[in-house]
């Protein structure tokens, strides 16, 4: 068993390694071959010298091969240096820490909220398949599962901001307030477009597999028995239904960190919310290489966890994995 | 005088309807006119080919054929006509359904719980004292069905009806995967559960078990009982017996020296030859 657990624990960390160089590579890669001049956009309208043009790209070091580039990123940031932000003129973990505090709270809010609408929408379709409850909920998932996040989004603020003005248009606090004066008030009221757009997306998905699951359970073999020995629904719901499709759900869950990760930078910009999504669009199109670069690395990071996360909680929810091997006799 | 009638199956027929390759509702007929009888302290046997439609007849009686199943006819228990609502307020609190295979446990709960059941903390000592009963020890209710072996299922199913102290028992195959000994044993729980005025349905493709323990025999083949016969009749060369299939079936076994009539045209085994209501022929066209 402990053999078995270092072994785990060692692809674990090396696929971790591999995925981070990877995923690192590919977008100083992209960064690299992007169209974008980082000096041009760096100054914008501020003419300058050739001379003092070349003086920034020599301390930025964009005169050396890009091979060479990644390899000194990368030797700092093992030092602990991710470097500095171009654009924010700030270290890049300073910039990753603040703006990951506004994207956890988005993401987490639609994380959950997503999660346990999406379960319980789910088992309430499956509980009365074919049948009104059913048909609602099915037709608004598909719905929501086939449009795009940044077009709910859109509709989100002309329908809440626009036209009811029950939310501000955007941002995470009030325009022209100094931080410490935020109240918590303000910045949940900031919060709900972009979390209730965010979860809306994510949700859809969630609520079609639960659904497909609890039917397919209804339909087994192990719960025909149980209507043969007398359980009524509720009690096939709560007995089996529950405990068979909470595996599922798990994964489900946590394999959609990514997803939301992809859909807050969406809802970000529209909702011109400064998180993390936000940040990786300006760094993007700023050709801040460092900036980005840890944005990667970070949400990487983020997402492997999160798997990581789901893989654990296999093993203590599921005995077939938990126990191993059968037992004769 | 005979005993009072538990179940009584009338000309009951099921059949699934589903589409094929051109969106056209097809039907298919799997269990034809099927009558039965079964009284208290009687145990009909119910013999047949694998795929026969053996398993369809339990589970139209316990009212959990899929959604696309039609059925057909009348049943009665105890007099009175078994609607899917009456059978949903009898079944497991007055019949009691083995099912096959390990496959009707669910595979994320702790076998021992599932034994309860619903019935409550009430049924743990009655759960306990199945497993006593059947030869398990105490510590496999802590166990999931993954981890049992096809015999252990088997007597963790027997368990169930054990803990239910239901009127009538239909048993779906509960005898394969146990070693002889065991099976028998079963079986002959089954005998004394039926002395005490259960009535049982013994659904199973062994004829020769059936005949140790059953007062009647059904010969099931292809949807249809082709004959229902006390289990005395099946003696001799089965010369008892009225329908030339059960005379075939019974001249097969083992005991009775694998006798297999063969077609005096074609030479073909009367295992493949057509069966229907009146007699069996071989299909190159002589009887």
């Amino acid at each position: 068993m402990n053999k078995g657990l270092l072994k785990y624990l060692t692809t674990t960390v090396l696929r971790m390694v591999l995925l981070l160089i990877a995923a690192t590579m590919l977008s100083f890669f992209l960064v690299h071959n992007a169209p974008m001049d980082p000096v041009d956009a760096f100054l914008g309208e501020v003419t300058v010298s050739e001379e003092q043009r070349a003086q920034i790209a020599e301390r930025w070091g964009l005169n050396k091969s890009p091979a060479e580039q990644y390899l000194i990123w990368l030797g700092n940031t093992l030092r602990g240096d991710m470097g500095e932000s171009r654009t924010y003129h700030e270290p890049v973990t300073k910039v990753l820490g603040e703006r990951f505090r506004a994207s956890l709270l988005l993401m987490g809010t639609a994380w959950i909220l997503s999660g346990v609408l999406g379960v319980i929408l789910g088992i309430v379709a499956g509980m009365y398949k074919g049948r009104w409850p059913d048909r609602i909920i099915k037709t608004f998932s598909l719905i929501l599962a086939s449009s795009p996040v940044f077009w709910i989004g859109l509709l989100v603020l002309m329908v809440f901001a626009v036209e009811l003005q029950w939310f501000p248009l955007g941002l995470a606090v009030p325009i022209g307030k100094i931080e410490s004066e935020v109240t918590w008030a303000e910045r949940l009221h900031h919060l709900v477009l972009p979390a209730l757009t965010l979860s809306i997306t994510g949700i859809a998905n969630i609520v079609l597999h639960t659904r497909q699951k609890l039917i397919d359970v209804l339909e087994s073999e192990y719960v025909l028995f149980a209507k043969a020995r007398g359980e009524t629904l509720k009690q096939l719901i709560t007995r089996h239904g529950l405990r068979n499709i909470a595996l599922p759900a798990v994964t489900l869950q946590f394999a959609s960190i990514s997803e939301l990760f992809g859909g807050s930078v969406l809802a970000e910009r529209v909702f011109s919310y400064p998180g993390l999504g936000s940040t990786a669009v300006v760094a993007g199109m700023q050709a801040d290489a460092p900036l980005l670069l840890g944005i990667a690395l970070f949400s990487s990071l983020f997402v492997f966890f999160g798997n990581l996360t789901a893989n654990i909680l296999y093993g203590i929810i599921d005995p077939q994995i938990r126990e191993g091997g059968g037992i004769d006799g | 005088m005979e005993n009072e009638v538990l179940l009584e199956v009338q000309h009951l027929s099921v059949g699934f309807e589903s589409y094929n390759a051109r969106v056209e509702k097809v039907f298919f007929n799997a269990i034809t006119d099927l009558n039965l009888t079964v009284r208290k302290g009687e145990i009909v046997a119910i013999v047949g080919s694998s795929g026969s439609g053996k398993s369809l007849l339990a589970h139209a009686v316990m009212n959990i054929l899929p959604d696309n199943a039609r059925t057909g006819g009348k049943m009665y228990y105890k007099g009175e006509l078994l609607t899917p609502e009456v059978m949903n307020r009898l079944r497991g609190r007055q019949i009691a359904f083995i099912p096959q295979s390990v496959a009707f446990l669910d595979p994320l709960m702790q076998v021992g719980d599932q034994v309860v059941g619903t019935l409550g903390e009430k049924a743990r000592a009655l759960q306990q004292k199945a497993f006593e009963h059947f030869g398990l020890k105490q510590s496999v209710a802590q166990l999931y069905p993954f981890q049992l072996s096809g015999g252990m299922a088997r007597r963790v199913l027997l368990s169930t009806s054990y803990v239910a102290e239901t009127e009538m028992i239909i048993a779906d195959e509960p005898t394969p995967g146990l070693d002889l000994k065991i099976a028998i044993e079963a079986l002959k729980d089954f005998r004394v559960q039926a002395d005490q005025g259960k009535g049982v349905i013994l659904i199973t493709h062994d004829i020769d078990l059936a005949l140790h323990v059953a007062d009647k025999i059904a010969i099931f083949y292809d949807g249809r009982v082709v004959e229902t016969a006390d289990t005395q009749t099946f003696r001799g060369d089965g010369q008892g017996l009225k329908h030339p299939y059960s005379r075939a079936l019974f001249n097969a076994l083992p005991q009775n020296g694998f006798n297999l009539q063969r077609c005096p045209k074609c030479g073909a085994t009367c295992a493949t030859w057509n069966v229907d209501e009146e007699g069996m022929r071989c299909g190159c066209g002589d009887s």
